[in-house]
């Protein structure tokens, strides 16, 4: 059976003053049926570029999708109509951003947020759609939910808001839930429960999620699989059991070794990744994590390798050493 | 992480802190409505050379602590004692004395570092402001030896803000803070706002920092696993008030308030296997308003093992081992 989503070859850039920047350059992966996939990354990864690329909300100018297919369900969205395309959005494909103030319209009511997608997607009539809404905010978990559908987003706290995000998002019974960073503004308290929500929800709805964050603890809480941003390529690609415990690309490696672990007794020192993070409009053809990189050899700087597999399971990695790095140090680190 | 100087003597006490703000309504005629209890009784104490880590959710009070205690905030009660002086009753001549020991490294590198000036300017600055080095050749040699302290090149002296990464601008936050030769520094979210590859660095460097000027932190962050990696002691704020202060080891191995078990739970480790076997259950509710807080124990609507009486009396702070202080009754 065909992928719920398939990313072919995707290209993404960005016209600044300072050159073109290529924020996703080649990227490729595919999503099954009600699979938690997560895409990890520092900031300028590409990790969000990339997903609102697969909704085509990339502003134009400056920015621009040149190349690539995005297969949903059978069609490539990049070809759709816009009047289809806004069909997807918000229908088939749910959407929740990382900042909830900013998201939500603050000069409409809840209640008019949540019955307006009903009745652009689902042509639902008025009364079906705000019966609609109240059931929506019971099953997010807000108290006293017809009372809230009057208030406006600033009436609301962050936690409340982003559930009221979650509401909309699968009002329409989506098949694919994209997250950006949905806790990332959150507490950490309030991280947890918005995190178990949308867990719950997705697997109950049967619908996929790509969950975009920088948060390699949220990962490891609700990720099947994982891929691995850096300077807008995928690096590592796996199941999460082998990115965690294996992981071949030196970058993925030195990101889990820099974190300090509640679960480990403490560390005399912390182990950074050295250097400086990319500067994405002055990339040669080469590897681009190569400056920071403990392995790197010469024929890094060549050309970026593609991604290969090495250990089972589509464990892929682009890395021209990734196969003798995880044989040698993959179990230690 | 240094084994903690017991014994060292006291750098600051903090006692009964409290931090009001009003809260008006209305445009002409501003009326007082109520007041949001930010900071609402804090006690604690710093030793010369150690490092107590603050934390708490956003709106606990940790920063305002923090501004309180830089006098950015003029605390409503309570007292600040700096080295034995009560910081709260000093003259602004005094004060402008002290506030050469007493430094801050704030949390946005972006915000925090005026774009429109060099970075050798930026450092600069509180020596020109302190008048404590009139001769410009010689600061600027000054910029240079702080720049290499932090891990830059001294050739960042002639660049602006925007040309340098979040973490090089954290580093020239950090330089700044030096600049005076500061014994205590107040690091707010100080690596917060950073990527995870470039947070190690920078927690890497105020370690070497602290060891080799011999500095006194207060480390106010969220992140429970840097404060664990960095602090010697740790109190836990929520609403205001501080609910649990231990040692770093005995609290993250033996937490004991409701509160921090909570805290503790919802942070998810960055390993598969260990989350799969992970029972965890999110505590509900979220933080009630500072405006109106709950009366007695102000965790009490959130806690699963509150009693009756939590919502009536307010549970001071206990020490129920040695070094290890709780504001439970529930906690024996």
């Amino acid at each position: 059976m065909a992928p719920l989503l398939e990313i072919k070859d995707l290209h993404t850039e960005f016209r600044t003053g300072a050159g073109v920047v290529r924020a996703v350059d080649g990227v490729s992966y595919a999503v099954e049926q009600g699979e938690t996939v997560a895409i990890v990354g520092e900031s300028g990864s590409g990790k969000s570029v990339g997903a609102l690329s697969i909704l085509r909300l990339i502003p134009d100018p400056p920015g621009r999708i040149t190349r690539g297919e995005v297969l949903f369900a059978g069609r490539d969205l990049m070809q759709l109509p816009d009047a289809q395309m806004r069909e997807v959005r918000g229908g088939d494909i749910g959407m929740v951003f990382q900042e909830p103030m900013t998201s939500l319209n603050p000069v409409l009511t809840i209640g008019r947020q949540i019955t307006e997608t009903l009745e652009q997607h689902r042509r639902a009539d008025r009364a079906a759609a705000h019966k609609r809404a109240i059931e929506l905010l019971g099953l997010v978990g807000i108290a006293d939910p017809a009372r809230r559908l009057k208030q406006y987003p600033h009436e609301l706290s962050g936690g409340m808001r982003q559930r009221v995000m979650i509401a909309i998002a699968i009002a329409c019974d989506p098949k694919l839930i994209i997250a950006d960073e949905p806790t990332t503004a959150l507490d950490v308290t309030i991280q947890a429960q918005i995190l178990e929500l949308m867990n719950g929800l997705t697997r109950r709805l049967n619908a996929a999620l790509i969950i975009i964050t920088h948060n390699l603890g949220v990962v490891a809480r609700y990720a099947k699989r994982v891929n691995v941003m850096y300077a807008g390529r995928i690096v590592e690609s796996g199941p999460a059991a082998a990115i965690y415990h294996s992981p071949r690309h030196p970058y993925t490696m030195a990101l889990l070794r820099s974190v300090p672990r509640l679960d480990r007794p403490r560390r005399a020192r912390l182990d950074p990744v050295d250097g400086q993070p990319p500067d994405l409009t002055r990339l040669d053809q080469g590897c681009a994590f190569r400056p920071r990189c403990r392995f790197a050899i010469e024929a890094c700087a060549k050309a970026w390798p593609p991604l290969e597999p090495v250990g089972p399971a589509g464990h892929l990695c682009a890395c021209l050493r990734g196969h003798e790095i995880g044989a040698a140090t993959g179990a230690a680190a | 992480m240094t084994a903690p100087a017991t014994d060292a003597p006291t750098l600051l006490e903090v006692r009964s802190l409290r931090k009001f703000f009003p809260v008006t309504e209305g445009i002409l005629a501003r009326r007082l409505v109520g007041e949001v209890r930010a900071v609402d009784g804090v006690d604690f104490t710093l030793r010369r050379g150690e490092t107590l880590g603050l934390v708490g959710e956003s709106g606990c009070g940790k920063t305002t602590t923090g501004r309180c205690i830089l006098l950015l905030e003029r605390p409503t009660a309570g007292e600040i004692l700096y080295d034995g002086v009560d910081l709260t009753r000093l003259k602004h001549k005094q004060l402008l004395a002290l506030r050469r020991r007493i430094q801050v490294i704030f949390q946005d590198p972006y915000s925090s570092l005026n774009p429109h000036m060099k970075v050798g300017d930026i450092i600069a600055e509180p020596m020109k402001v302190h008048a404590i080095e009139p001769d410009a050749a010689r600061r600027a040699a000054r910029v240079r030896e702080l720049l290499a302290i932090c891990g830059l090149s001294p050739n960042f002296a002639d660049r602006y803000p925007h040309e340098m990464s979040g973490g090089q601008r954290q580093r020239v936050g950090i330089a700044r803070a030096l600049a005076l030769d500061p014994e205590f520094i107040i690091c707010d979210e100080a690596v917060s706002a950073l990527d995870v590859s470039i947070q190690a660095q920078i927690v890497n460097l105020l370690e070497d920092l602290r060891e080799r000027f011999g500095l006194t932190y207060l480390f106010i962050a969220h992140d429970l696993s840097v404060v664990r990696h960095l602090c010697q002691r740790v109190a836990v704020m929520y609403l205001g008030r501080i609910v649990e202060l231990a040692d770093c080891d005995e609290l993250f191995d033996n937490a004991l308030h409701p509160y921090t078990r909570a805290l503790l739970d919802a942070v998810p480790v960055p390993d598969p296997s260990v989350e799969a076997d992970r029972r965890f259950r999110p505590v509900k509710g979220e933080v009630p308003s500072p405006i109106n807080p709950p009366l007695g124990c102000v965790f009490h609507p959130r806690c699963p093992i509150a009693v009756e009486s939590c919502s009536r009396i307010r549970p001071e702070l206990r020490e129920v081992r040695p070094g290890h202080w709780v504001a439970c009754s529930e906690v024996r």
